[in-house]
């Protein structure tokens, strides 16, 4: 494995490595180990995936197992589903979130309920992977998150990465899982070389076999003053805000989700009685979604854990704007989640 | 419906091209295309311009994908050369050679790929999906999504009493996607007034059209739904005018829709900033640009000398220029207005 960018000071059994190289490491791994494991997707092989998601793996276990597709999302991602029913683990890519709208039929209706129909006698494991998020102008159809319609829909799992160390960690557990796992990488976490990144999209990876257990949130920076609940490439802009605010004195703690489904309820919940502010962020829109969620946890255990109204910052149920200016006035950046932050701890 | 038999291609001569044509008419498409590409360069030249250091996709006053789409000029100039701006045009990702060739304002094409205000979507829609009801233009970044709506424009045309059509457009990688074929089968059924057109460029990003296509040619499919299809072969402009004008003809006359793919050329990248590792063919690719050589063939027969070519390329260079000024004057977006036009 190459490392891309300046190492600081590496922890022995750790090296940097983008969160995209770390998914590209973790499917190498399964790969190597269980020849039942293929990855079938658009402009998978010499490629390399449009955000990188295989890149150098065509190379290395040829194309019998990583396969360039037609244009036929609900062809190749059925035939996933089917492969994966007759014990194979395929991980399918579907290129943007935003196209699930041509098969969603064969992910909500198939993959996510054959296990339920089948009173749990047929298996579907497979992942489904995607990459998600705006934030370089790529319009209202080529932006989305779309997780929390994902996660609405019941039968899947929902897992969205953060950092690289994550990214490997979850794929692996996806892969081995026996459920079917939607496993979204938001483009701005992948540090991608044509893209704007967040340092944080670069950073320890430790070497090696590990599972990062679907289901567990992680607290990413421990505080006492507000908790700020967050997924993905919020997470980074969350941390940012963290520090910048820890010099006025605010003491942020920071809870990486890392999956919608499973919700970790519980972190939400011991977070939040620690602090007594929450703020929930997510890229994704505002209403039905991950926000309300992560509120209602609260409303339905107990209320009083708040000592001020939740705040949510997310995208105000408008479709991703095109201009700049526009786009970066509904996604949640560090102006907004700053100004949250402020407003949970006053008074 | 009658089957017929696998389509053929079909030669220039066969398509209507050729000397035959009317010299205006053979003007007119050597003037489309040499716009089209003006306009293009001038495009990437913008998008360019400030993306650096390196290169950051998100930055700049053209910012997010950008899919050109010279060397296609032939496919639209084909077409649109039939279409009045009362038909409709459903376009791709890569939609500016036929948003030109159709007539869209370029003003406000431009403005809207700068993300301005003066924009036809205001700056919401982006270069992928610029909606002109002027011109009955509209386009759509979702592969072959382009194709359905496309059969209800020419549903309204048809009922609202008039001989107006819709020309839907996808790629060759587009006719492996449902939409497509739904689309194809109902437009039959129902025979709708309906231009089908496949750009096969023989790309689908990275994917060639031999990995990706069960048949040779997409025609064969508009024969398996029980349409005429016909297939142009090297981007011969004359050829896919001829083409279209049958299929125009046959739509206006209410009997139903045509397919017409064109074996044409993708002669720069999928998308800016795509260094087409996997190109092989990439180093012809400038010999075979369809602007030349239709320029020599014009030359050679006496419909084009140089002045006539100075003439049009600067009629081409002062429109684009005076486009890109009016949209680099033209303001950016509120912020405040964000998350206006939700709702009508
Ligand atoms: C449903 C859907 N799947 C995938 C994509 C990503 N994508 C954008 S362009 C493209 C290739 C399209 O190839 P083709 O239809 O031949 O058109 P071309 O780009 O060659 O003009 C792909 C796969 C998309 N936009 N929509």
């Amino acid at each position: 494995m190459t490392i891309t960018e300046t190492p600081t000071t590496p922890t022995p059994h750790s090296r940097r490595l983008t969160t995209s190289k770390a998914i590209v490491e973790a499917i190498a791994f399964e790969m190597d180990r269980d020849p039942s494991v293929f990855y079938l997707g658009e402009d998978v092989g010499s490629y390399g995936g449009i955000f990188g998601s295989t890149g150098g793996l065509l190379d290395r276990f040829g194309k019998d197992r990583v396969i360039d597709t037609p244009i036929s999302e609900t062809a190749f991602i059925g035939l996933g589903i089917g492969a994966a029913v007759e014990g194979m683990r395929p991980i399918v890519e579907l290129m943007f979130a935003d196209f699930m709208g041509v098969c969603l039929d064969q992910i909500y209706n198939h993959m996510a309920k054959i296990h339920f129909e089948s009173g749990g006698n047929v298996k579907v494991p497979m992942v489904l992977t995607m990459g998600a998020g705006g934030g370089y102008s790529d319009g209202a159809q080529h932006s989305q998150c779309l997780w929390g319609t994902f996660a609405h829909l019941p039968g899947m799992k929902v897992v969205v990465p953060s950092s690289p160390a994550d990214a490997k960690g979850l794929m692996t557990a996806a892969i081995r899982d026996d459920s079917p796992v939607v496993y979204m990488f938001h483009k701005g976490v992948m540090g991608l070389p044509w893209m704007a990144k967040n340092p944080r999209s670069n950073d320890d990876v430790p070497e090696g076999d590990y599972e990062t257990p679907i289901g567990k949130a992680n607290v990413v920076r421990s505080g006492n003053d507000v908790t700020v609940v967050t997924i993905s490439l919020s997470v980074h802009h969350a941390l940012d805000v963290a520090e910048r605010l820890a010099g006025d004195g605010i003491d942020v703690e920071v809870l990486d989700l890392r999956s919608l489904v499973p919700l970790d309820r519980e972190a939400i919940l011991a977070s939040v009685a620690k602090t007594g502010r929450l703020v929930v962020v997510d890229e994704d829109y505002l209403s039905f979604g991950m926000s309300g969620e992560v509120v209602a946890t609260i409303a339905e255990h107990d209320p009083t854990l708040l000592k001020r109204p939740a705040e949510r910052v997310a995208v105000p149920d408008v479709p991703i704007p095109y201009a700049h200016a526009l786009e970066y006035a509904v996604l949640p950046r560090h102006d907004r989640i700053e100004a949250a932050v402020r407003r949970a701890v006053a008074g | 419906m009658t089957t017929q038999a696998a389509a053929q291609p079909t030669t220039p001569q066969q398509a209507g091209g050729g000397p035959d044509l009317d010299p205006a008419v053979r003007l007119g498409l050597y003037e489309t295309m040499v716009l089209s590409r003006t306009y293009e360069e001038a495009i990437l030249r913008e998008y360019h311009a400030d993306k650096g250091p390196g290169f950051d996709i998100g930055k700049g006053l053209i910012p997010g994908e950008m899919h050109l789409s010279a060397g296609q000029e032939p496919v639209a100039a084909g077409v649109c050369a039939h279409l009045t701006t009362g038909d409709a045009v459903t376009a791709t990702h890569r939609p500016h050679h036929f948003a030109v060739a159709h007539g869209v304002d370029l003003r406000r094409m431009t403005a809207e790929i700068f993300g301005r205000e003066g924009g036809l979507g205001r700056g919401r829609g982006g270069h992928m999906h610029l909606f002109d009801p002027d011109t009955h233009f509209s386009c759509s970044g979702i592969i072959a999504e382009g194709y359905p709506p496309a059969l209800g424009q020419a549903f309204a045309f048809h009922r609202q009493g008039t001989d107006r059509i819709a020309v839907a457009v996808t790629g060759e990688g587009a006719a492996n996607q449902g939409a497509f074929h739904e689309s194809l089968n109902l437009a039959a059924r129902w025979s709708l007034p309906v231009v089908f057109v496949v750009e096969d460029n023989d790309w689908g990003i990275s994917v060639p059209r031999t990995a990706s296509t069960s048949v040779a040619s997409n025609a064969d499919r508009a024969v398996a739904y029980g349409i005429p299809g016909e297939r142009i072969e090297g981007n011969d402009v004359e050829g896919v005018y001829g083409a279209a004008r049958r299929a125009v003809a046959r739509a206006r006359a209410g009997e139903g829709p045509s397919l017409i793919e064109v074996h044409t050329l993708r002669l720069w990248g999928h998308f800016e900033g795509d260094a087409q590792g996997y190109r092989l063919d990439l180093e012809d690719a400038p010999s075979h640009d369809p602007i030349p050589r239709y320029e020599a063939a014009l030359r050679e027969a006496g419909v084009l000398d140089d002045e006539t070519v100075t003439r049009i390329r600067s009629a081409a260079g002062e429109r684009t220029e005076d486009a890109i000024a009016f949209a680099k004057n033209s303001p950016v977006p509120d912020p405040a207005s964000a998350t206006s036009y939700v709702f009508a």
